[in-house]
């Protein structure tokens, strides 16, 4: 087995050097995440600037899949519309159920495409996901977006 | 006596001999989630599904006739292993159905005491808001969350017995928690995340000081040692199938028959009838109160050859070899750096699930390094959440081993973890 296919060296570093772990001052809404086989949580907080951008904080316990997740997907959505919060969590959760067989795009999932290697490993999907339904979460909560059924 | 050899007893377990992740041996450390099965016992299901399938007591068949008589000889080989009577063992689905039909047992009678019209119901069982219920705060979550909703259907209090620093039950304050109000104390024997034996006798006197229904959760204790069911001071016992070699799908509920026969019954339908009008019915003895519906004939079957076989191991032997076992992990795990056991860390009245964290790495991810090798452990809070806070840890690495393994798999398992220290560089 390829620990390194699954470990790469961008989830590593995301992982020891977390990038917009950030308590946000006034969110709009934030949403708790558990992953109840292993306890793995994170919190997402939502806000919106003057254009309607998020701003995005999170904090977070857990393994280093679903803790670099956090990190890769502050990073690449801070500043983002809501829009596009929603086409690049549509591109990934793609990538995390193809089971491996998916060609990424860079150019959508920034760091995200490191994951690939994760989607080979179904117990380990959950974690990968868990940052990124809870951002789901926290905008539906806030009214950034509607309420609708999204691929899971 | 034969010396006890594991490299022998590997030979039974077809699975055993499979390898995983590209090639490599399988390190099975993964016995207290679920034990894997000898050859005779996937051989007695089959052997069943090939000869007598048929459903039990029921039918004029030859076929019914052989399938009953096989699964009620399990029952007799069951009983015979813990020393218990037949008729005071109880097939369940597993060990949480067996502690939910105790529950149960609580609050139906509870409920049919309130309701105008029902015959008496056993007064040990009926609670009100005056009354408590006992347990730990080392229990898995079958032995909690079902006292949980009684509680909080009937009123009475949820009190815990808590933990020394060491993962033992800290019992100073235990004459204060179990008192003229309680009804009810359950307690785990072997707990399945600090691997501490707990004396459980103590506890099972002071409940019944008080008059309350004593319950002992066996599931990790029954399959590594010798247990005369009696013995325990319980009024009632669960385990598990699936941890003894026996199949999935069967647990059992052992109980004085004076109880079994006294509450009300858990899953009602068919079978478990005595006389059934329109408007009412009245209910078997124990065991069949408690079996409703079709049975788990071919686990009872299966079991049956479980139990067979760890007998002709001995279950001395069995005791004595995973003793060995637990103080050679413990002695190699306190080697290396960075390692923490979560439970007690001295070989004293301890089992074979060895809890333990590694700073500055996540569970999963030791898991994960673990598992692209060959070695197979648990990771997360093993149904046991709230003993996991009590020692401030999210989660843990247990290993657990049973009388197939050897010091050769924990070897696997602590270069396993250095390896593990290496890949995320913590050391």
């Amino acid at each position: 087995m390829d620990l390194n296919g699954l470990y790469q060296e961008i989830i590593l570093d995301h992982y020891k050097h977390p990038r917009g772990k950030v308590v946000l001052e006034a969110p709009l809404a934030s949403a708790h995440h558990v992953n109840p086989t292993c306890g793995d949580e994170v919190t997402v907080e939502v806000a919106a600037d003057d254009h309607g951008h998020l701003v995005i904080g999170y904090q977070g316990q857990g393994c280093s899949i679903s803790q670099a997740s956090a990190s890769v997907m502050a990073e690449l959505l801070e500043g983002a519309s809501v829009d596009e919060s929603v086409s690049v969590r549509e591109a990934f959760v793609a990538m995390m159920h193809s089971q491996g067989n998916s060609e990424p795009d860079e150019d959508v999932i920034g760091d995200g495409v490191a994951f690939a290697g994760v989607a080979k490993y179904p117990a380990r999907v959950k974690c990968a996901l868990l940052p990124w339904m809870a951002l789901q979460d926290a905008e539906i909560k806030a009214g950034l977006m509607a309420p609708k059924e999204e691929t899971r | 006596m034969n010396t006890f050899d594991p490299s022998r007893i590997k030979l039974d377990f077809p699975i055993l001999q499979r390898t995983v992740r590209d090639g490599q041996k399988l390190v099975y450390l993964d016995s207290a989630a679920t034990s894997q099965k000898p050859n005779s016992v996937i051989q007695a299901e089959r052997d069943y599904y090939e000869t007598c399938n048929a459903a039990v007591h029921r039918g004029a068949h030859q076929l019914a006739e052989e399938a009953t008589d096989a699964y009620e000889s399990a029952r007799v080989a069951i009983a015979g292993f813990v020393s218990a009577a037949p008729s005071e063992i109880v097939y369940t689905k597993n060990s949480t159905e067996a502690l939910n039909l105790v529950a149960y047992a609580f609050s139906n009678a509870t409920a049919l005491h309130r309701a105008s019209g029902n015959p008496p119901q056993d007064p040990r069982f009926i609670l009100t808001d005056e009354h408590n219920i006992v347990v730990s705060e080392m229990e898995h979550h079958a032995n909690l969350v079902p006292w949980q909703e009684l509680c909080a259907k009937t009123g009475a209090q949820l009190r815990w017995i808590p933990l020394t620093d060491d993962g033992r039950l800290d019992l100073a304050s235990l004459d204060s928690l179990i008192d003229q109000n309680t009804k009810a104390v359950s307690i785990v024997h072997q707990s399945n995340l600090l691997g501490t034996i707990n004396p459980v006798v103590a506890v099972m006197e002071r409940a019944h000081s008080v008059g309350a229904i004593g319950i002992v959760d066996a599931c990790q204790s029954i399959p590594h040692m010798p247990v005369r069911i009696r013995e325990l001071g319980a009024d009632l016992v669960v385990w598990s199938g699936h941890k003894m070699l026996g199949p999935s799908g069967i647990g059992f509920l052992w109980g004085e028959s004076e109880i079994l026969d006294s509450i009300p019954p858990f899953i009602t339908g068919g079978s478990m009838i005595e006389i059934v009008q329109l408007d009412h019915s009245t209910y078997a003895k124990a065991p069949k109160r408690f079996e409703a519906g079709t049975q788990m004939v071919s686990q009872a079957i299966g079991m049956h050859a479980a139990v067979e076989y760890l007998t002709a191991l001995g279950m001395d032997a069995v005791e004595a070899h995973e003793h060995s076992l637990t103080g050679y992990a413990l002695d190699q795990l306190a080697n290396v750096s960075g390692v923490t056991v979560i439970g007690p860390t001295e070989n004293v009245a301890r089992g074979s699930a060895i809890s333990f964290t590694v700073d500055g790495l996540h569970p999963h991810d030791v898991g994960q390094v673990l598992d692209s090798r060959g070695v197979a452990v648990r990771v997360g809070h093993h149904c046991a959440w709230p003993t996991c806070r009590r020692f401030n840890v999210p989660s843990t690495t247990r290993l657990s081993t049973y009388i197939y393994n050897d010091t050769s798999d924990i070897d696997a398992a602590i270069s396993g973890i250095v390896a593990a220290q290496e890949f995320f560089g913590v050391i």
